[in-house]
């Protein structure tokens, strides 16, 4: 906030069209070190990872360290590096659901998806990831399935939606 | 749109609202919050604008997306005839029946009464507009009375006075800790600092907690407005509003409440024609929970890893680049603006003598009503879980977990308990942000310490030793317990544990995160027992691996 700085940043790693969204977001922040996560979270936005190059060329663009980068980029759950299969689970651990049983849909969908809690399975059709809470409290046990909450779920329904992930 | 120079602008976009509202005989409110959405509510309003244009009614029956109608154990929720008729799990099949029934009796099959104990004992202040105004429109907010109180303060009130009325409202801060709000705001007003800065924390990282999510999807101009106002008082240029990633719906719904208050003038240079100015940016967190302790959200709007740092000083007076700077909480902000209009005082009728106002709650687990509630400071747990919530039919109340990670969970002998922030530290819990989660038979209260436990270690941010190692070693010693591996040695480690790791820790997490083990062995140490020493889970959730290994 307080740095002048240059406001024309290195070349990005390749003429991928996606950073150019990169690039906006850190202009309008004026590439300052502060713009870190905001950047990271551009990245994370447009590319659905973040790659080794990703972070280099942040480092670079806003003159920070890499291992800070790479320092940021790992202590924040949000940020991932590396990428995410072709269906994304995401079951909700907050203390409702976990009450309401979200463990058993855990152990339901590791087992039908054969991949486990954190990971994508070796085809890389599934990844099964968890949220410390999606704040849908109310409708308990939730979870996400490609972007969509859906709420109530039964471990019935959670196998017959990974069931139709794996036959696609 | 041009800028708004003074009350008589305001009240000309409220009334021009108003005629247009008069104009059509019906709206359709349909729930738009993060509940219902979950349940497709966005699909049942399009399935009724579809509807009301196929029937060309479109002059007469306005359909609107609302905030929270409150009980998302219902979803989706929709109402009628000026907030009236309330209907629950409505499907798109019973569109029509519904739009047929606009000019009658109402469809009764689907209707929940407005007089049950869920909606009657509710005292709404932040909530006031929820489920009554469409959360994307501006003027929805003006021409109910929104801005009326920042326009006060600019121009009828001094930041002396402002701060004086937030003072005697006695309102405290609504995150956790309950630090007086009135006592901060003049604390960084006397500040020295040539630029000061604003936070709105909205990082809301307690599982089971849903406040702060539903005001800032449900009424974001509020918030705005009582974060402007607090510039005023304490003299910010410049203000934050760090906010989960985690709530997109929340995110979207801020960014386009920001850009409609610039375009009006009520954010930006010379607010209201006066010398005020202030412009406010949403800064958005990345999953980590140490992240709401204050000066790990510095870190983070800092753009740094979420590390938290000994006070003081405190962000005050040395907070975002060392400028004094004013952090409170989403849902303390957003009791300011009708604190500005109806005075400190009409506040501090409410609740106890020591806790003011009304709050709110997210009631979850295993309750009949599960959902977003308001009520007066004061009210007892059991009226809040029996009367509000209601329990299951053949299933017995055990405990409330309430502040999340750093709370406790409190049985049924103390549920006569007024609630406040006095008494549940007293108990053992802490107020916390507002969630509470009931739980029945059907949990294991030393499940439930290995579960936030298990929350605290991975949360931990690792820079101090006695939380980074103390969590992973209580941790441990639980899972111990629960797999039927422990000895009553174990138990006495545990506690010496709790000892040091709250005694010893850098910020609020470590030293809160020992609370869910201590409560619940202050009342349900019979179940710890049970599992040392008999290797059974009373409550039948844990497997108890360890102890059947040993058997065979």
């Amino acid at each position: 906030m307080q740095t002048e700085m240059s406001l024309t940043p290195p070349p990005p790693p390749n003429d991928d069209k996606r950073w150019k969204l990169v690039q906006a977001r850190m202009r309008r922040l004026g590439f300052q070190a502060s713009a870190l996560i905001e950047t990271l979270h551009s990245v994370q936005e447009a590319f659905g990872y973040l790659e080794k190059g990703s972070l280099q060329y942040v480092a670079s663009a806003l003159r920070v360290p890499l291992s800070r980068v790479y320092g940021v980029a790992t202590f924040y759950h949000f940020f991932t590096l590396g990428p995410k299969g072709k269906h994304v689970c995401v079951v909700c651990m907050g203390t409702a659901c976990y009450i309401r049983g979200a463990k058993n849909l855990i152990t339901d969908i590791e087992q039908t998806a054969k991949t486990t809690q954190g990971e994508t399975s070796a085809d890389g059709k599934i990844s099964l990831l968890t949220a410390r809470c999606l704040g849908s409290c109310g409708l308990a046990p939730n979870a996400v399935f490609d972007g969509e909450v859906v709420g109530r779920l039964t471990p019935s329904q959670v196998h017959k939606r990974v069931e139709e992930w794996l036959q696609s | 749109m041009v800028a708004i120079m003074s009350a008589e602008d305001l009240e000309e976009i409220a009334r021009r609202e108003l005629q247009i509202k008069q104009s059509v005989k019906h709206e359709i409110n349909v729930c738009i919050a993060a509940g219902c959405l979950s349940a497709h509510s966005d699909a049942l309003k399009d399935a009724f604008t579809k509807e009301v244009k196929k029937r060309g009614l479109e002059h007469e029956c306005k359909v609107r997306g609302v905030g929270c109608l409150g009980l998302c154990a219902k979803a989706p929720l929709i109402s009628t005839d000026n907030g009236n008729r309330l209907y629950h799990g409505v499907s798109p099949e019973d569109v029509g029946e519904i739009i047929d029934s606009l000019n009658s009796k109402p469809v009764e099959r689907l209707q929940i009464p407005l007089n049950i104990p869920f909606f009657s004992r509710q005292t709404k202040i932040v909530l006031a507009n929820s489920g009554r105004i469409d959360p994307e429109r501006i003027e929805d907010y003006i021409a109910a009375g929104g801005y009326a109180a920042l326009i006060k303060a600019l121009t009828e009130m001094s930041p002396t006075e402002v701060i004086s009325q937030v003072t005697r409202s006695g309102l405290r801060g609504r995150g956790g800790a309950g630090y007086p709000a009135g006592l901060k705001w003049s604390t960084v007003s006397k500040a020295v600092g040539t630029r000061k800065f604003l936070v709105c924390n909205a990082d809301e990282g307690d599982p089971g907690a849903f406040m702060d999510r539903t005001i800032l999807a449900s009424d974001p101009h509020k918030v705005l407005e009582g974060m402007i106002i607090a510039a005023y008082a304490v003299g910010a240029s410049d203000g934050f509003i760090y906010v989960r990633a985690e709530y997109p719906l929340a995110v979207t719904r801020l960014k386009a409440a920001i850009r409609q208050a610039e375009r009006l003038g009520l954010l930006g240079k010379n607010i209201f024609g006066t010398q005020f100015s202030f412009s406010i940016e949403l800064r958005l967190g990345a999953g980590a929970f140490v992240c709401g302790e204050e000066t790990a959200l510095i870190a983070s709007i800092e753009g740094r890893r979420g590390t938290p740092r000994p006070r003081p000083p405190y962000p005050a007076e040395s907070g975002l680049w060392n400028s004094p700077t004013l952090i409170n909480n989403v849902e303390t902000f957003a009791h300011v603006p009708r604190i500005i209009l109806e005075g400190g005082d009409w506040f501090a009728r409410l609740g106890t003598e020591k806790s003011k106002g009304t709050k709110m709650f997210a009631l979850a687990g295993r309750v009949n009503n599960t959902g977003l509630i308001e009520v007066p400071m004061g009210m007892s747990l059991r009226e809040i879980i029996f009367n509000i919530g209601g329990i299951p039919e053949g299933h017995r109340f055990k405990a409330v977990q309430t502040g999340g990670p750093s709370g406790g969970c409190i049985p049924e002998q103390n549920l006569d308990i007024p609630v406040d922030y006095e008494s549940l530290t007293k108990l053992g819990s802490i107020m916390g942000s507002g969630g509470m989660v009931v739980m029945d038979e059907t949990s294991c209260m030393v499940d439930v310490a290995k579960y936030f436990m298990e929350f605290c270690k991975s949360e931990s941010c690792g820079k101090c030793v006695p939380c980074r190692v103390g969590t992973s070693q209580m941790h441990d010693i639980l899972t111990r317990i629960t797999t039927g591996a422990a000895s009553m040695e174990d138990l006495t480690t545990l506690e010496e544990l709790c000892d040091l790791v709250r005694n010893t820790s850098l910020c609020g997490l470590g030293q809160t995160a020992p609370n869910p083990i201590l409560s619940t062995l202050r009342y349900f140490r019979d179940e710890y027992i049970a599992h040392i020493e008999r290797k059974t889970c009373p409550a039948g959730v844990c497997k108890m691996e360890q102890s059947e290994k040993a058997n065979t």
